[in-house]
């Protein structure tokens, strides 16, 4: 366990500390700027003198800039500490129905990601099961799919939110539809592998017991795609989380973690934006998380455990 | 061959449902009719199982996709501000090929490859980095599967601010959004050596650094390029993507938005088929690398 967990101990706290490093040249400009301000003597006085200098220099020249690097309202790099706060302060103080509330906005983006993945999985398996019982189907759609994959989907994400919004269609639905075309590809790809992964010998056995098609479908192809599924619908949540954050840029004002990113990035309140980030970051790693979970019950059951 | 043409019973149901469709309405047994045609044009040439079958069914599949396409949108009468048909959009692309050459080298060029030959070469060399120490191995490697999971795509806001408007903040963001798959992925393949075969290198008395080019890294490479495979889509993602956040007035998301802003769709899908084409581009050369590369790799043999 130690062996294990000590490591990502040191890795993380290794880049907490680069972090917190960091903030002191990214926001040194600021820290001089407030300690004049606050009627200290600065080295390069005014602010036009400091604009090109690196924020390095700036800082070996005024050492009280060290300390002001971690307390400003709107740092260029939020301290992780000012970051934690706010998580804090907009997830566990705030009612959750309020707009400040992340998961209110949280609750949102989750929504469609879960729309959109459901319908992405569903439509998925269907068209795998197709792909793999129809030889034209494959041969039509196979290629297209894996091709599909190395298209920048997510860029057209904008644009089908304004179009559905033109033609009435508003709210979860279009988020969700983004969502459930990047699960999509991943999902069909992964369960037509899974469903031709039964070997010659299985599939002759099944014929010797004179097995329908339908029959070899529930007994033997979908039990043996499992592990496939579940690998490809990590890949697919992951891609939906993103689709709906993304999704939620061109709208702005309806709300989500992506209106959140997007109106901070307007009014500068960098502390916001980290904020959505790392709450989308936690968001991200629970859904992988709580699949890999039901796999790994999943797979307990079925015997088929690694 | 006359098997294949014998009707069977699901081209009975296809054809009731066109008789049914172009009862209800002429355009829709139109459309239905041209579908039913063209599958069972590929349900013919697939059951072949010629060679010339494997490019044929896939091409027709597509044409017949487009042929519908521009059906429906003619028939219908879609307005441009839905969907544009093919041919407008064909016709748009011919129109505009010295603005979409212009943000294709914005973005593609100096954005997205810059930004993908940085954070690629980045995590390359760290993977070498921390090859000598398992521990940083052991630490990185969740950490980096981790970070390779989240919407790294968020931090465009932020790197935007960082570093302008233009190309740069692009080149950043797919520097930070290609680092930790391609770090992962070459951390994998260096772990990829059997003992025997690191054992055969020490009889040899070989150094680690030749152990490394002669063994190790050549063992690496299918993983390696797996990563840069996964990268050359993410580049293109996250350099169009970080365009809405604020660009000059050049380049595919600037333009993306903007036409959106302006209902000129056949704008937006013309920048969507250069995009789409670069980025098949970009990921079939790296799969012909590939396959140059390692083509002792049993996925590559006949």
């Amino acid at each position: 366990m130690l062996t294990r967990v000590l490591p990502v101990f040191v890795v993380v706290a290794a880049i907490t500390g680069l972090w917190y490093l960091a903030c002191i040249p990214m926001n040194a400009h600021q820290s001089v700027t407030d300690l004049e301000r606050a009627g200290e003597v600065v080295v390069p006085g005014g602010a036009a003198e400091r604009r090109d200098m690196a924020g390095v220099s700036l800082v070996l020249q005024n050492p009280a800039a060290v300390q002001a690097a971690f307390g400003q309202e709107r740092p260029r790099l939020p301290a992780p500490h000012q970051v934690g706060a706010e998580i804090w302060e907009t997830t566990a103080n705030k009612r959750i129905t309020s707009k400040r509330s992340l998961v209110y906005h949280g609750w949102i983006t989750l929504s469609a990601t879960l729309l959109g993945f459901a319908i992405g999985t569903v439509a998925g398996i269907a068209l795998a099961v197709g792909i793999v019982h129809v030889r034209a189907m494959d041969m039509s759609v196979m290629p297209w799919a894996i091709a599909s994959q190395t298209i920048p989907i997510l860029a057209i994400a904008p644009m089908i939110i304004v179009v559905l919004n033109s033609v009435g269609v508003q709210g979860l639905v279009p988020k969700a539809m983004i969502s459930a075309y990047l699960s999509f590809f991943p999902v069909v790809v992964g369960m037509v592998k899974g469903l031709r992964s039964p070997d010659r010998m299985q599939l002759d056995l099944l014929t010797t017991y004179s097995a329908t098609r339908a029959q070899t479908l529930w007994k033997l192809r979908l039990p043996a795609s499992m592990p496939y599924l579940f690998t490809s619908l990590k890949i697919g949540i992951a891609a939906s989380l993103v689709g709906a954050i993304v999704g939620e840029l061109p709208t702005g004002a309806a709300g989500g973690l992506g209106a959140r990113l997007l109106a901070g990035s307007y009014y500068g309140q960098t502390i916001q934006i980290w904020a959505a980030l790392f709450w989308a970051a936690i968001l991200a790693a629970t859904l992988v998380g709580l699949i890999g979970l039901i796999q790994r019950v999943t797979l307990n059951r079925m015997g088929m455990a690694a | 061959m006359n098997a294949a043409l014998r009707w069977s019973i699901p081209d009975w149901v296809g054809l009731s449902l066109v008789a049914l469709g172009a009862l209800s309405d002429w355009r829709l047994g139109l459309v239905l009719a041209v579908w039913l045609g063209l599958w069972r044009l590929n349900t013919v040439i697939a059951a072949s199982g010629s060679t010339a079958a494997r490019y044929a069914v896939p091409a027709i599949f597509g044409l017949t996709l487009l042929i519908l396409w521009e059906m429906v949108v003619q028939l219908y009468d879609v307005p441009l501000v839905i969907l544009p048909a093919p041919t407008a959009i064909a016709a748009r692309i011919a129109d505009s090929l010295p603005i979409l050459w212009q943000d294709f080298v914005q973005t593609f060029v100096k954005g997205a490859l810059s930004g993908f030959a940085i954070g690629c070469s980045a995590a390359f060399l760290t993977a070498i980095a921390v090859d000598r120490s398992s521990f940083l191995q052991r630490g990185l490697l969740p950490v980096g599967n981790f970070i390779a999971a989240l919407p790294i795509i968020g931090t465009a806001p932020i790197l935007v601010m960082w570093f302008g408007f233009d190309w740069q903040s692009k080149a950043a963001v797919v520097v930070v959004m290609v680092f930790f798959p391609m770090l992962v992925n070459t951390v994998q393949g260096l772990k990829e050596t059997t003992a025997m075969q690191r054992d055969l290198m020490r009889t040899y008395a070989a150094s680690y650094w030749q152990t490394l080019f002669k063994l190790r890294l050549p063992a690496a490479m299918p993983f390696i390029f797996n990563g840069l495979k996964i990268c050359s889509t993410l580049a293109l993602i996250g350099a169009i993507v970080a365009e809405f956040f604020g660009s000059p007035i050049v380049g595919m998301g600037f333009r993306i938005s903007t036409s959106v802003g302006q209902l000129a769709l056949d704008m937006v899908w013309a920048e969507i088929t250069v995009a789409a084409i670069a980025g098949s581009l970009f990921y079939g050369g790296i799969a012909l690398i590939e396959r140059w590369v390692t083509f002792w790799h049993p996925s590559h043999q006949k």
